[in-house]
Formats: C-alpha cells, sequence, structure tokens
C-alpha cells in the first residue's frame, strides 16, 4: 500500500529525515517510535502534504501512485488520513458541517452520491455513541474550545466517519488521560481490517497495550534504526532509545544542517 | 507547486459577475452641477416647491463645504463638474407604472441579477423597489401591502402622494448640512425607497431595494426613508451592483430611519458594487450616510450589513439612542480584496436611560486590500444605565493586506458600563492544511473559514438572504484554482 525510498525532509532548511525507508502492506499496524526531534511528526506531515516540509529527495509510492505529486486535499480524497497532533481550531465552522463536506468531497472522488443530511446524521450518531462522545460536539465548532482529550478524540471520530486506506496518527496518545486513551484505541481496532493500514507514531508504548501493532519501528535521527514485532515496544520501555542510538551505524548527533 | 499564501491569492482574485451593462435609451442631463441643473432634476420630477427650496439650501450649503480627508483611503481627486448627475431609461409616459409597462429589457437586467420583478417570481416573499440608475423602475407588492396601511414606493412618488410624510421626515436623521456628501445628496437625489409602517403594524414580508448603476459617467444619488410608527416592525433590505467600467463612479447615498415607541426596524445590505480591476482601475466609490434615529421608547433599529463590493467603501450606518429603553445594533462584514479599501463602522449615540448598544465588526482583508473599522460610541451625560458591547475582529488573507481600527469612546456618565473587545487573525497555513487533509479543496477551505469567521453577523441577515451573502462571500474569494 505504502512504499517509502531512500526519503530526505528539510524543514527550513534543516534536514530531519534522512534516507528513510518504510514499507507498510494492506491489513498492517505499524508503530513508529523514537525519541524527541527524531522526525516522527515530520514523517506524517509529509505524508499527509505539509507543503513548508521539502522533499529534497527519495520517492512515496501510495497505491501505485507518487503521493509526493498530489495535493493535500488529493492525497485525503484517495484515502489518506492524517489524525493530528495538534488539531486546528476553526471559529464559527460546525463540526458537523466541516465533517460532512469532508465526506462528500471524498466520496466524490469516488464516484458516490453526496450523503444526505439525514444518513449523515445516522452515521455520526452511530460512530459517536461507539466513541462515547457527547452529541453537543457535533453542533460546536471545530475543535473550538475544545479540551485536548476532546481535540484527539475529535481525530478519531473523524477518522472513523471518513473511513480512510491509509490512517496516519501523530501522537494521539499525548493529552489523553487512560479512560480516553483506551476508547481511542478501540476505534482504531474496530477499524482494522485488511484494506486498511495504519502507522502509529507514539512516545511511549502504553497506546500499545491497546493498538497491537504488527511492527515497531525506531526512528532515530531521520531513519529508522530498528525494525521489530511489538515484543520490541516493550523493550523500549525498559531500556530506553540509548542503545538503539549506540548501535545505529550512522552517526546520529552530528552532521545536522545550519 | 504554488505556496499557500500564493495560492490564496489566486482565490481572492476572482471575476465580477455582475459587470454587464444593458443597452437601454435613457433621459440624461449633460455632466455638471448648478443651481439649473438642480431645477432641472425637481421639474422632471414635478416636485412641490419646498422640496425644491430644499435642494437648493442644500446646494448652498455644500458650496461651502470640503470633501472629509479624515478617512483611511486614498484616491483621485473627484471632478464633480463630470459626474452626470441624473440618467433615467426613458419611458413612454409619464408617471407610475403597473410591472406590464416596463421597460422588458430592464426585466431582463434585474433578471439577470437575480431579482425577478414578477410577483410570483423566485422571492415571492420579498416586496421589491429596482432603482436603475437615477429613477425607480418598478415596486412589487405595493398593493398587497397597501391593504395593511404600509406605504412602500419609490421616493418619488412618496414626495407626490405623502408630502406631509416627507416634509415632516426628510432630513430630521441626517440634516442637509450633516457633511460634504450628505449635503451633495440633498441637493442632487434622484430616487430611491420610502416605507412607512403605520401604527401596530407588522410587515408580513421583507421589503427590498435593488440599486443598479448602468449609465456611464452617472452618480447615483438616491435616499431611502423608513419610518416605522408605535409597535410596529419592519426588516428591509437593500443590494447592490453595478457594470465594470475603467472610471470610477460615485455612489453617494443616504438612509434615514425613524422607529417610534416601541418600534423596530431591521435594516440589511449586502452590497456588491463593482470593486475595480486588479491593478485598481475602476470602481464605484461607496461614499454613503446611514443612520437611524431611535425616537420612541423601547424602540430599535438594526443595521446589518455585508459589504463586499466598491473600490471605496465609506459608511458609518449608526444609531441615535433618543428614546429611553432604546437599542441600537450594528453587524457587519466588511471584505477587501484586490485594491479595495473600506474605512466602515458604526456610531452609537446614547442619550435615553437605560439605552443599549451592540456592535460586531468582522473585517477581512485579501489581496492588496485595506479595511478599516471606525466606530465611536458616545455615551451623553443623560443617558443613565447605558451599555455597550463591541467586538471588532479583523482577518488577513495573504500578506499584502491591511486592517486598522479606530475605536472611539466618550463617556460623560459614570453609569456607562462599557465592553470592548477585539482580535486580528490570519487565515494560517495550519488551518489551510487541516482542511485540505480532509479532502476539502483550498477554496472550498478558505471559503470556509471566512464564512465561519463571519457566522454571527451572517445569522443576523434576514433567511432568504443569508444563503445570497454566504454564496457571495465564497464567490468573492473564488479563484482560477482547479
Amino acid at each position: 500500500m505504502l512504499e517509502i525510498k531512500n526519503l530526505h525532509v528539510e524543514v527550513g532548511g534543516k534536514e530531519i529525515l534522512r534516507g528513510l525507508n518504510l514499507s507498510v502492506k494492506a491489513g498492517e499496524v505499524h508503530s513508529i517510535m523514537g525519541p524527541n526531534g527524531s522526525g516522527k511528526s515530520t514523517l506524517a506531515q509529509v505524508l499527509a502534504g505539509r507543503e513548508s516540509y521539502e522533499v529534497t529527495s527519495g520517492e512515496v509510492i501510495y497505491e501505485g501512485q507518487d503521493l509526493l505529486d498530489l495535493s493535500p486535499e488529493d492525497r485525503a480524497r484517495r484515502g489518506v488520513f492524517l489524525a493530528f497532533q495538534y488539531p486546528v481550531e476553526i471559529p464559527g465552522v460546525s463540526n458537523t458541517y466541516f465533517l460532512r463536506a469532508a465526506l462528500n468531497a471524498i466520496r466524490k472522488e469516488r464516484g458516490e452520491e453526496e450523503v444526505s443530511a439525514m444518513d449523515f446524521l445516522g452515521l455520526v450518531r452511530e460512530k459517536m455513541a461507539l466513541l462515547k462522545m457527547d452529541e453537543s460536539l457535533m453542533s460546536r465548532p471545530v475543535n473550538d474550545g475544545f479540551s485536548g482529550g476532546e481535540k484527539k478524540r475529535n481525530e478519531i471520530f473523524q477518522m472513523s466517519v471518513l473511513e480512510p486506506h491509509l490512517a496516519i496518527l501523530d501522537e494521539t496518545d499525548s493529552g489523553l488521560d487512560i479512560d480516553a486513551l483506551k476508547i481511542a484505541a478501540e476505534g482504531v481496532n474496530m477499524l482494522r481490517g485488511e484494506n486498511r493500514a495504519f502507522i502509529v507514531v507514539t512516545h511511549y508504548q502504553r497506546l500499545l497495550n491497546y493498538i497491537v501493532p504488527d511492527f515497531v519501528h525506531v526512528l532515530c535521527a531521520g531513519q529508522i534504526v530498528h525494525s521489530g514485532d511489538s515484543t520490541l515496544a516493550l523493550e523500549l520501555e525498559e531500556k530506553g532509545y540509548g542503545w538503539l542510538e549506540k548501535e545505529s551505524a550512522e552517526p546520529v548527533a552530528s552532521g545536522e544542517r545550519g | 507547486m504554488p505556496t499557500d499564501t500564493e495560492r490564496i491569492q489566486d482565490l481572492t482574485e476572482q471575476e465580477y459577475k455582475y459587470g454587464f451593462y444593458t443597452d437601454v435609451e435613457t433621459d440624461s442631463l449633460p455632466p455638471g452641477l448648478n443651481e439649473d441643473v438642480i431645477r432641472l432634476i425637481s421639474a422632471k420630477k414635478k416636485e412641490p416647491d419646498f422640496l425644491l427650496q430644499w435642494r437648493l439650501k442644500a446646494y448652498q450649503h455644500w458650496l461651502t463645504m470640503t470633501e472629509p480627508k479624515w478617512p483611511n483611503v486614498h484616491y483621485s481627486p473627484i471632478d464633480f463638474q463630470g459626474i452626470v448627475y441624473y440618467s433615467a431609461p426613458k419611458r413612454k409616459e409619464d408617471g407610475p407604472q403597473s410591472l406590464d409597462e416596463v421597460d422588458p429589457e430592464l426585466l431582463e437586467t434585474y433578471k439577470k441579477l437575480g431579482i425577478p420583478l414578477e410577483e410570483q417570481g423566485l422571492l415571492a416573499g420579498v416586496a421589491v423597489d429596482a432603482v436603475f440608475d437615477s429613477v425607480s423602475v418598478a415596486t412589487t407588492f405595493k398593493d398587497k401591502l397597501g391593504e395593511l396601511g404600509i406605504i412602500f414606493c419609490s421616493f418619488s412618488e412618496a414626495v407626490l402622494e405623502h408630502p406631509e410624510l416627507i416634509q415632516k421626515y426628510l432630513g430630521s436623521v441626517v440634516p442637509h448640512t450633516d457633511n460634504f456628501y450628505a449635503a451633495l445628496n440633498s441637493a442632487v437625489f434622484s430616487d430611491g425607497t420610502f416605507c412607512y409602517i403605520p401604527e401596530g403594524v407588522r410587515c408580513p414580508m421583507e421589503l427590498s431595494t435593488y440599486f443598479r448603476i448602468n449609465a456611464r459617467n452617472t452618480g447615483q444619488f438616491e435616499r431611502t426613508l423608513i419610518i416605522a410608527d408605535k409597535g410596529s416592525y419592519v426588516s428591509y433590505l437593500e443590494g447592490c451592483t453595478a457594470p465594470m467600467r475603467d472610471e470610477n463612479q460615485l455612489h453617494a447615498a443616504v438612509v434615514e430611519l425613524v422607529t417610534h415607541d416601541d418600534a423596530q426596524i431591521k435594516y440589511s445590505t449586502i452590497q456588491n458594487w463593482y470593486p475595480g480591476d486588479d491593478e485598481g482601475k475602476g470602481g464605484i466609490f461607496n461614499f454613503v450616510t446611514k443612520r437611524g434615529k431611535c425616537l420612541g421608547t423601547n424602540s430599535k433599529i438594526s443595521w446589518t450589513q455585508v459589504e463586499t463590493g466598491s473600490a471605496i467603501t465609506w459608511k458609518y450606518p449608526s444609531v441615535l439612542l433618543l428614546g429611553d429603553n432604546s437599542t441600537g445594533e450594528f453587524y457587519s462584514v466588511a471584505l477587501t480584496k484586490k485594491r479595495q479599501q473600506a474605512d466602515t463602522g458604526t456610531k452609537m449615540i446614547h442619550v435615553g436611560k437605560n439605552t443599549r448598544s451592540n456592535v460586531v465588526s468582522k473585517g477581512i482583508s485579501a489581496g492588496h486590500g485595506q479595511n478599516t473599522y471606525r466606530g465611536l460610541i458616545k455615551i451623553n451625560k443623560s443617558a443613565t444605565g447605558a451599555r455597550n458591547y463591541t467586538q471588532c475582529d479583523s482577518m488577513l488573507i495573504g500578506d499584502q493586506c491591511g486592517a486598522h481600527t479606530f475605536p472611539y469612546i466618550e463617556i460623560k456618565n459614570s453609569t456607562a458600563h462599557m465592553e470592548h473587545e477585539a482580535s486580528t487573525s490570519k487565515i494560517g497555513e495550519d488551518q489551510m492544511f487541516y482542511c485540505q487533509s480532509r479532502g476539502l479543496s483550498a477554496e472550498d477551505a478558505v471559503s470556509m473559514i471566512v464564512n465561519g469567521f463571519c457566522k454571527e453577523v451572517l445569522k443576523e441577515l434576514p433567511m432568504e438572504f443569508a444563503v445570497e451573502a454566504n454564496r457571495l462571500l465564497s464567490v468573492s474569494l473564488e479563484g482560477s484554482v482547479g
């Protein structure tokens, strides 16, 4: 589904990703872990199409096409979804209106009819109940005045309505208490299936107790330095990242460009 | 790939779709202004002498005045002798006409503008007075409204049929000495709309005037006068468009509103005059004086405006709160793009006890647009217990535009309660990216964010027009992308 080859990315003239390789097949859940500043969020943003992140070399093939060639909206319409680490507020635009416009944009791309207001309401109610969300959130402006936890849950909720092929979760666990974390993880697990893949970016192993990944990758200084199964996450929890940084062939602390 | 800023820039540069010109035979005066021109206008309209004298008095006063220089707008001097002060589509006969007699060319024009003048048309719940250059060409639903005692007609007609009301109220809110453009308007105004809602009547439909400037080099100087008698209610809307031309055209209107005890006027404007081209060539100078007087106790005047057109907008719909417990409201969205400039806001003058005013202003600047909010809240000594709330938000789209805020506050009574909130925001890359990452196009994202920003104001518009305003705001930002 997703093939990342030798990806180099700069932000503001500074190289963050330095030759990242990753292969994700449909049905798989990959977790990206790593210390602060290793490039985890950069990877998430680049995949979603953030333009201030400049790809200097490498390629990303998604469902057989060059992902980097597509605008952010075209990526979304073809099934890429990013759950933001910091969801953005849009005052005055109701959550319902926003999400329905998004869903219809995606359906249009698929050649499907626009969803009617009634059907949409039904869909929304069903998903909200699953995620134990307060229905009043739907009439409120997008993320405006939401608590940190509400914002994160809203991302998972959007994901469950939009049903992407490839979902990228950028530190969805940060800012969630344990109950909210379980609910969010449940939301992800419900969507797991053979046609869908997940990239779960996280700092801590905690989330992976609830979303058990097929693969765990450790990102250090812009490269994946170690990969393993879900037990790797537990090992990292115990040992930290230091041993991998030492193990890594590339010098990782130096070589930053101004 | 263009950057977001460039893309937003593109989005704000869109074509003006009302820029066509209607080829009708006109009855026009030569350009220029002097006493004879005023006498001619008055004679063409068969006006009573009191009105001619009033015009001449205004003209004499205007000669002593100079153009205001304090607005935060820039333009080359206006040649007041180069303007045509009267231009009207030719009629077969004089006198008011029924709809069947209106030139089909004119009906077609309004149809093209989305304002059908047939009473069974799309806007069946809205009565329309259609003003074309200097004259009113049609007024719908007059008879039906007449059954309730409501007078809704062109200003010229009101002068002939209800001179006592005109004499009583004309200039009672905006005197002919008020300001440069109001004085000019008082001297040369040609037509406009007159409404009178009798005691205790709630007007059953929206009343509206649609202003169209068509002829070249012509100024439009209309006057609107609305009187709501005791306990009455009316909701009124005006809309405006003009052809695309290289020269600037002057639109200097005066609107006066009067509410008696327990009466309420809700006045909404959707202004979409031709804004000029990308380089700032052409476009309408919209220099307008609008003021309401809450004469009676418990009366209320509410202004809502969506200003998306004109090269320059200079207007401050205001409320004079004389009656005790009266309320003034001002809800405004002003959008400037390309080279447009707007200096707009309101004045709330509190005189009566326990008077309240509420001001919500949303300014959006895109392209090279310059947007200024200017507001005065004045609490007089007599206005015990007055309250005001002002909220003033600016949004910047792109990095070539500007937003300015000049709030003036004068308080002479210590019991006054004032609140003022202001904010400036930028449509950020973050918001755009968030919307786009959910599948929305850049165009849809901008219009969604802008509409969200304006929501508090748009919800004040009558239902029939809220949709239109929404569309206008998105159209105004629609671009060449995609």
